[in-house]
């Protein structure tokens, strides 16, 4: 395989990998090094790559473990995690301060979830994967990952009731 | 579409049991302009999830440049290993020396030592064949 053909094979889903690495590590660069480490792998392995019947979901189940391993590293080294701020691109001023508080409210919320959970929420309300898929990534059974998807969505929905009753932002 | 659809598609989400399809018709609902006001939590929830999938990996995806990098650091460790197998070898063959000059060391004490009880001995003996011939 060249290395145009390559690049043309991971473009559909290099982004997701990078997504679920910054849901897991939070920081960019973090995310950056873990994605382009998945993608050195895969292309490593790239004789492998048309034996495996969905390459999409070995690079997202990839992306997973080298984060469990970098988090338990980081645990070991007591290594803080870094915040980004997220800026919104061509939306107005207005709407962006609104968007500025939602995406950060539901995205610390998020960021309190177990692992698991934060994983599935991230591959099925972000990604948008079938059920199947995300069984496949996660190496779950499918009742096991819709419970976990709906303790995740509560949780997030339950914190935000909670502070437009207080009126807390 | 229906408020009392969009309850019912909601409480399935809630439950994890939606489609992609249903999923979708909620995220146009509560991104939309007109959302109910019970349902309100909803927006920036679905509003989270539209705007972060926008993100994405700007880097340009470097696949030689690593290979590279991965085979200096195999060079390095390789020297790092022969510098640590030097200076240790050096260093047991320091303390080696050290114990073999100590072990003569105690060796020629213990001799000596036994040369002086003999010689006291011998002193003794003397002595007293001195003594009993003055007696």
């Amino acid at each position: 395989m060249k290395e145009s053909d390559f690049l043309k094979v991971i473009k559909p889903f290099k982004d997701k990998v990078f997504r679920l690495a910054k849901r897991l590590l939070v920081s960019r660069e973090e995310a950056e090094d873990a994605t382009q480490e998945v993608i050195f792998k895969l292309w490593k392995n790239k004789e492998k790559i048309s034996d495996y019947k969905n390459i999409e979901a070995f690079a997202m189940t990839m992306t997973k473990n080298y984060c469990y391993d970098r988090l338990k590293s980081k645990q070991a080294s007591n290594l803080t995690l870094v915040h980004t701020n997220y800026k919104g691109k061509e939306t107005p001023l207005e709407k962006r301060i609104e968007y500025k508080d939602a995406v950060n409210i539901v995205h610390s919320l998020i960021e309190q979830l177990p692992e698991m959970q934060k994983i599935i929420l991230q591959l099925r309300d972000v990604e948008q994967y079938e059920f199947e898929e995300i069984c496949d990534m996660v190496s779950m059974k499918p009742i096991a990952v819709r419970v976990a998807l709906s303790r995740a969505r509560k949780t997030v929905r339950n914190a935000l009731t909670k502070q437009q009753n207080y009126g807390v932002s | 579409m229906e408020l009392a659809n969009i309850e019912k598609l909601v409480i399935k989400y809630k439950n994890g049991t939606t489609s992609i399809e249903e999923e979708s018709i909620l995220r146009n609902y509560f991104t939309g302009e007109s959302v109910a006001a019970h349902l309100q939590e909803y927006v920036p929830m679905f509003t989270y999830f539209t705007f972060i999938k926008k993100e994405s990996f700007n880097k340009k995806v470097q696949l030689k440049i690593e290979k590279a990098r991965n085979k200096n650091r195999k060079f390095l460790s390789v020297a790092a290993s022969l510098v640590l197998l030097l200076t240790s070898v050096f260093f047991i063959k320091k303390e080696n020396d050290r114990y073999q000059a100590k072990k003569q060391f105690a060796q020629v004490t213990k001799g000596l030592k036994l040369l002086s009880i003999q010689l006291k001995k011998g002193e003794i003996a003397i002595a007293n064949l001195y003594s009993n011939k003055n007696n």
